[in-house]
């Protein structure tokens, strides 16, 4: 596949290449799923009329009809619980949560149902509800609307948690998610709605149980996802500047871990730094270091090391904000000192 | 029936390599002698014996690389029958390389050790590399985080040649100089160093050279480090909290004064190996030890007890032509007499100007065991000496 970065230049129509958005690709995505399958349609808080918190299904509801485009109350458990049954019954709902944070309401609706009715109904019922939650911080908006929970859904067995870091990522994993038989969860970086950069016009569905190497390295292994990968990648450019070679791993799928491209990896160049924009405490990044211990302690030049978030709830003052976050002089840092250097 | 075991050769020796048996089973030996050659950071040492007997049985095969205090013979004391027991396995390069442990029992702390050998600090992928290729991590340099050996360390020292299973007797001034690394880096990590330094008048102890070497063949000729040395023993009988170790139980006196001499080798590396007895040695003596300190220092051929004995340092580079030095104590002794160049300079004596041929002597010495002020006394008790070289 045609590896895509999230600094590809603005190039317009490049060949059977388009330059698109995040939002774009994300809209795209969308409506095509409605014109495939008849059982596809869109609901969440402000998806209609307004055109989505972030954009993302503008001009749907004139083009689809308030039937597949559905604005709902404002109750995450009312309206995920919902989806849940119309994916009982046979639809593919896409429902559209605002933020992680509001995600919480509805965590009764995806944990005690979308996750376990598979398991509890002997397999007679499954659930093929796809879920997309704004996650992250870097938007101004304050220790409500900015975290990044994504470990707490990739914590559950029966959830697929999906975070797709790129705009390619972005159009093709949704079609692949409405197509698995039990609850996927995307979650979309809101840093990156804004981003550009280059899609393939004819590409396919991505398996979305597969990370991948967006950065091939001999050095150490950069393991990111979502909204962090663009900063991995700028990291790894500095340390190349260096003389490091990082290989940078964009996980896409946070349950599964595709352990197998990890390890690999981390047995190639020996040393590790996963960075993560949860929390330190029981992240991801934990979870990812202690497989990385279990399995490749033996390959190991150095203490696996995490870039995470700050343990605060996200400040609203933007120096402050940045200043919680990882950013690429920490990821730089992390990466050079398991070097030793 | 008593143990020869690997000694410790230097606080920061973890492992010997044994290069050759002197003597074989059956052979008398008596306490001092000769029995083996091993090879050591510091070059191939000759391991005297402490214990007079008959060499019984050899544990270990030349070749072999074994950790300090791991039984090398036993020696059979006087009127001990011979062991009937089947003779145990001979320790061989082989089996000390595997990870199971071998048929002796783990190594009995050694008396001589001034720590027991630490874990190379080194990352899992070395340790594995390591072992895959059959490489001893001790006193590997790291180059990983906090110096840890990481593989590519592994990597390097696997590419480079690799060392003779039977190692030749000789120098190897890389070693030596990560074992001078490792001894100075503790030195200055451990020992709260003070410094003093004082001008020392050696106007008479040179005229009193010149006075017995005139009538002296080049090769019979004393040298002015024989006096220093020598006031420097005589000094410690009277200030033996500077002659000794400081150890985990806090200092502990030598039971003689070994003074130990700083000798530069020919493309870097330096030994520091002890006249035992300095205080009781006769000048000529000392002269004659001296001299073949140097020589064997600069082949490679020192004694075990020489590289482990000494209980103080003197460090002189005054024929380097500097006229101070301030040295690192060389744990765990507990301090470091150096004496600078000898110049003739302007010195005010008994109310006149006059002309006195002078060096800077200095000491460092570590603070958890003496002061300054004891240090200055010492420095005042070498002075004194040096005054009267007729009685030295």
């Amino acid at each position: 596949m045609t590896v895509q970065t999230a600094a590809a230049p603005k190039s317009g129509v490049v060949g059977n290449v388009v330059q698109t958005t995040y939002r774009e690709a994300l809209h795209d995505a969308i409506r095509e799923a409605l014109l495939k399958d008849q059982r596809v349609f869109l609901m969440g808080e402000d998806v209609g009329r307004y055109g989505g918190c972030y954009a993302v299904s503008r001009g749907l509801l004139d083009e689809f009809g308030p039937d597949r485009i559905r604005d709902t109350p404002l109750s995450e458990s009312a309206f995920v619980g919902a989806g849940i049954g119309a994916a009982l019954g046979g639809m593919r709902p896409i429902v559209e949560i605002m933020t992680v944070n509001f995600s919480l309401l509805a965590l009764d609706q995806i944990v005690n149902n979308a996750a376990t009715i598979r398991h509890m109904s002997g397999g007679q019922f499954n659930v093929p509800v796809v879920i997309r939650i704004a996650s992250g911080a870097g938007r101004q908006l304050a220790a409500q609307h900015s975290h990044s929970l994504e470990n707490w859904y990739a914590h559950v067995p029966g959830l697929k948690v999906v975070a797709p870091a790129t705009v390619e990522d972005a159009r093709y994993m949704l079609w692949t998610a409405l197509e698995d038989p039990d609850p996927v969860i995307i979650f979309e970086h809101v840093m990156l709605y804004n981003v550009t950069g280059i899609l393939s016009a004819d590409g396919g569905p991505v398996d979305i149980g597969k990370a991948v190497i967006r950065r091939p390295g001999r050095d150490v292994t950069l393991i990111a996802y979502g909204g962090t990968l663009g900063k991995t990648l700028d990291a790894a450019e500095t340390l190349e500047a260096d003389g490091i070679a990082a290989e940078v791993i964009d996980l896409r799928s946070l349950r599964p871990l595709d352990t197998g491209t990890i390890l690999r990896s981390v047995s190639r160049t020996r040393r590790a730094v996963i960075v993560d924009e949860g929390w330190r405490t029981g992240s991801l990044a934990a979870e990812i270091s202690a497989i990385i211990m279990e399995d490749a302690f033996w390959d190991l030049d150095a203490p696996v090391s995490r870039v995470c978030t700050a343990e605060v709830p996200i400040p609203y003052p933007r120096h402050l904000e940045q200043a919680a976050l990882p950013q690429p002089a920490a990821i730089v840092a992390a990466a050079r000192a398991t070097l030793g250097r | 029936m008593g143990t020869f075991s690997m000694p410790s050769l230097g606080a920061d020796m973890e492992a010997g390599t044994l290069v050759e048996w002197l003597k074989h089973p059956g052979d008398r030996v008596e306490r001092g002698d000769i029995v083996a050659v091993v090879e050591t950071q510091k070059g191939a040492i000759e391991v005297e014996v402490f214990e007079a007997g008959v060499i019984d049985r050899l544990l270990v095969e030349p070749g072999t690389t074994v950790p300090v205090g791991t039984p090398m013979a036993l020696v059979r004391g006087p009127g001990e029958e011979a062991i009937e027991a089947p003779a145990p396995e001979l320790v061989s390069a082989e089996a000390a390389a595997a990870p199971a442990p071998s048929v002796h029992p783990a190594p009995p702390p050694s008396a001589p050790a001034a720590e027991a050998p630490g874990r190379p600090r080194a990352s899992p992928a070395a340790r594995r590399f390591a072992r895959e290729r059959g490489l001893d991590l001790v006193g590997m340099t790291g180059t990983g985080p906090g110096g840890a050996v990481v593989s590519a360390d592994i990597e390097r020292s696997a590419a480079s040649p690799a060392p003779a299973p039977h190692p030749t007797r000789g120098l190897d001034l890389a070693e030596m100089r990560r074992a001078i690394a490792a001894a100075m880096a503790r030195s200055k990590r451990e020992i709260p160093h003070y410094y003093l330094s004082t001008t020392i008048d050696l106007t008479r102890a040179h005229a009193y050279l010149e006075r017995i070497n005139a009538e002296r063949q080049p090769a019979d000729r004393l040298l002015l480090p024989v006096l220093q040395l020598k006031a420097v023993a005589l000094a410690l009988r009277r200030m033996p909290e500077f002659n000794g170790f400081h150890t985990a139980d806090g200092f502990q006196p030598g039971t003689g004064i070994h003074v130990g001499t700083a000798i530069a080798i020919r493309g870097g590396g330096l030994a520091t190996p002890a006249i035992h007895d300095t205080d009781r040695l006769s000048l000529d003596a000392l002269m004659a030890h001296l001299r073949d300190l140097v020589a064997r220092t600069r082949v490679g051929r020192l004694r075990s007890s020489e590289l482990s004995d000494a209980t103080i340092t003197v460090t002189s580079l005054g024929d380097r032509g500097v006229e101070s030095v301030f040295g690192v104590i060389y744990p765990p002794q507990v301090a470091i007499v150096g004496f600078g160049k000898p110049v003739e300079r302007p010195w005010v004596a008994e109310g006149r100007v006059v002309i006195r041929l002078l060096t800077t002597t200095t000491l460092a010495a570590d603070h958890r065991v003496s002061d300054g002020h004891k240090g200055g006394l010492f420095l005042a008790e070498i002075d004194r000496h040096l005054q009267e070289p007729e009685k030295l």
